[in-house]
């Protein structure tokens, strides 16, 4: 009953989501209804109780949000499901639980924006706000599938991410993959892999929080296991309380800011398609990938070398991924369903050497593959 | 018994200002909890933003300093990952009923097994005395300079109506009541309220010309009223009094043992 079966399913986005979080040990949700990712909160409310995890609808996305920080002190590995203005909302705890180090997965459906939008339709609009959603300078960590498999596995990387790196993961969805229904085959439970937070070695008096060691990453004890310590969002240094020392509160918050950079090469997944020998690389990622795709391989079928390179992780952003796919291109397109928020990183990876041709929607339409293609052959 | 014991002395001095009620309010609850033989492993003091939020600074439980008016949404997360612990919230008035009003009342409604503690001297102190739900009609704050208009807050018939089972309101010259109220909430099981009225002079007597700290101590004894004798008394009689007492004392089933019919529930109907 813990975890699906292997086996086949069809399942859409929102619900491979669900069981994802189920399977990577997720078992506590708090969350608020939103379209498009109440699915995920309606599954999870069914599924939960009959796992030994709970399931709670708080009064307000904010309270959702502050509600998985303190079940993940208290050492339940927890999510949060929710879209655009939600988002929104959470975002002075996302920086509560970045600030604090508290592992916690927050799945955006993306909906059409600003404000209320385009509650029913697709966008990827919210690459920034993923980023720089939260105020002051932070690390974040976000990833962002393409298919409904891909749903169930990087939503047990998401929390694989977080209890690694103690840090809120952000995963993006879009409405498309969130509401699209495939056939998958899921993998055996046995077969999948879990990482869990690092706890502390040492005894309760030697405990350091906010430890400066050599990984960046302290361990982390759970309250009500017998070390207390203190958790604030104010700047704090090793031992957690608050300080306003200048070099502590710069050791701390240099830490902090490193701490995912400098693990970028395990996070970071991108995927080439026909990348070796392509002339016009195509960059995009979640549901727009799939138009990319066809785009791609209908252009290599009419003798264009083009190839495709899909962003699986956002934020910490492929630059090095991209830099090196980029060497032999003539050109860039960049497609995604916003204004160019992945386009503008691109051209800043590339330092602007190669033209980058924009593909964008922001009418609550997907991207179709021969609006791709025209850029490809342009 | 040994109040040192339950400190982090090392974070001391408090930032608290002389003649503020929040030390008398933090030793009661010592007091109390010293009384029941709880461990401080076993205890999670949960706070938002402002003075009476520092308290979880300075106890060595396990302590989680929030965001503002968000310490019960966190609250409630822990208390659901970790039953056992005893999870104690520490709010004032501006955090727990201005912009934690929503996390208040769903609080209560849920009926979260938790204790929430309400340090109201009715203005947002850190901050240098703006107005809060619980100032006073007419009563000076700095974003209030020419007296408040608005109404006020009555944070225990607030919780009542929101469906907390234990609500009482003190004072911090009304000890013995206080910790009498301390240990009810803190042993019910359920949403439970305290209120405790406690002076800012610094912030809101000063405004308000209220005068030094003991004068704004013994006008808390003046003002105060208990619930029984206020209960016969006209509306405007009552103007400008504290009443003190214990609004509600109920019992009804807890959320999380809601949540484990729920369980069975669940199990029952997907064998």
């Amino acid at each position: 009953m813990t975890n699906p079966e292997a086996g086949l399913r069809m399942w859409q986005g929102n619900h491979a989501c669900a069981e994802g979080a189920i399977a990577a040990g997720c078992r506590f949700f708090a969350g608020y209804p939103i379209t498009p990712s109440t699915e995920i909160a309606e599954i999870l409310a069914r599924r939960l109780p009959l796992v030994g995890g709970k399931f709670i609808q708080m009064e307000d996305e904010i309270a959702a949000m502050g509600a998985i920080i303190g079940a993940s002190l208290g050492g339940t590995k927890s999510m949060t499901a929710t879209s655009g203005p939600g988002f929104s909302l959470k975002q002075e705890n996302i920086g509560f639980a970045v600030m604090a180090e508290v592992p916690c997965v927050v799945v955006n459906v993306q909906r059409g924006g600003p404000s209320t939008g385009l509650p029913t339709q697709p966008s990827q609009a919210d690459i920034m706000q993923s980023r720089w959603g939260t105020h002051g300078d932070h690390p974040i960590i976000a990833i962002a599938p393409a298919s409904v498999r891909e749903t169930y596995d990087m939503t047990i990387k998401a929390f694989n991410l977080a209890e690694k790196y103690r840090n809120p993961v952000i995963l993006l969805l879009d409405e498309v993959i969130g509401h699209l229904t495939e056939k998958i085959v899921l993998p055996d439970p046995a077969k999948i892999e879990i990482f869990d937070r690092k706890k502390p070695d040492v005894s309760p008096e030697e405990y350091l929080p906010y430890e400066l060691n050599d990984t960046d990453i302290p361990a982390m004890a759970n309250f009500g296991e017998g070390y207390r310590y203190h958790v604030t969002g104010l700047a704090h240094d090793d031992t957690g309380f608050p300080t306003n020392d200048p070099e502590k509160i710069r050791l701390q918050l240099e830490r902090l800011n490193r701490k995912i950079e400098r693990y970028r090469e395990e996070i970071i997944e991108v995927e080439n398609l026909e990348t070796r020998d392509a002339e016009v690389l195509v960059i995009s990622f979640g549901s727009t990938a799939r138009s990319a795709k066809r785009a791609v391989l209908n252009a290599r079928e009419n003798g264009v070398a083009a190839g495709l390179l899909r962003l699986k992780t956002i934020w910490p952003f492929p630059e090095k991924e991209i830099q090196e796919a980029c060497q032999l291109v003539k050109k860039i397109v960049v497609a995604e369903m916003n204004l160019g928020q992945v386009a503008h990183e691109v051209e800043w990876a590339t330092r602007r050497d190669k033209p980058v041709i924009r593909v964008n929607k922001i009418n609550g339409e997907a991207i179709k593959p021969n609006e791709i293609y025209a850029a490809i052959i342009s | 018994m040994d109040y040192l014991g339950y400190l982090r002395q090392d974070k001391m001095p408090h930032i608290w200002c002389d003649g503020c009620g929040n030390g008398i309010i933090l030793k009661s609850l010592l007091r109390v909890i010293d009384k029941l033989g709880w461990a401080k492993d076993d205890i999670a003091l949960v706070s938002g933003i402002g003075c009476s939020s520092r308290t979880a600074g300075y106890v060595d439980f396990n302590t989680l300093h929030t965001t503002h008016g968000r310490a019960i949404a966190f609250a409630t997360g822990l208390k659901i990952a970790r039953p056992e612990l005893h999870v104690i919230v520490v709010s004032g008035d501006g955090d727990a009923t201005a912009i934690g009003g929503n996390h208040f009342i769903h609080a209560a409604r849920r009926n979260i097994d938790l204790t929430l503690i309400i340090y109201n001297n009715y203005i947002y102190g850190m901050t240098g005395g703006q107005v809060s739900p619980t100032t006073p009609t007419g009563k000076k704050s700095s974003t209030t300079p020419y007296g408040n208009p608005d109404a006020t807050f009555d944070i225990c018939r607030l919780a009542e109506a929101a469906g907390a089972v234990y609500v009482a309101r003190s004072t911090v010259f009304h000890v013995g009541r206080m910790d009498h109220y301390f240990e009810q909430a803190l042993t019910r099981m359920g949403f439970s309220v305290v209120e405790i009225i406690t002076p800012c002079p610094t912030s809101y007597g000063r405004q308000n010309k209220e005068g030094n700290a003991i004068d704004m101590l013994l006008s808390l004894k003046e003002k105060s009223l208990s619930i029984e004798k206020a209960a016969g008394l006209p509306a405007d009689e009552l103007q400008g009094k504290i009443v003190t007492g214990v609004f509600v004392d109920r019992e009804q089933l807890s959320y999380l043992e809601k949540y484990n019919q729920v369980i069975e529930k669940a199990r029952e109907i997907n064998q």
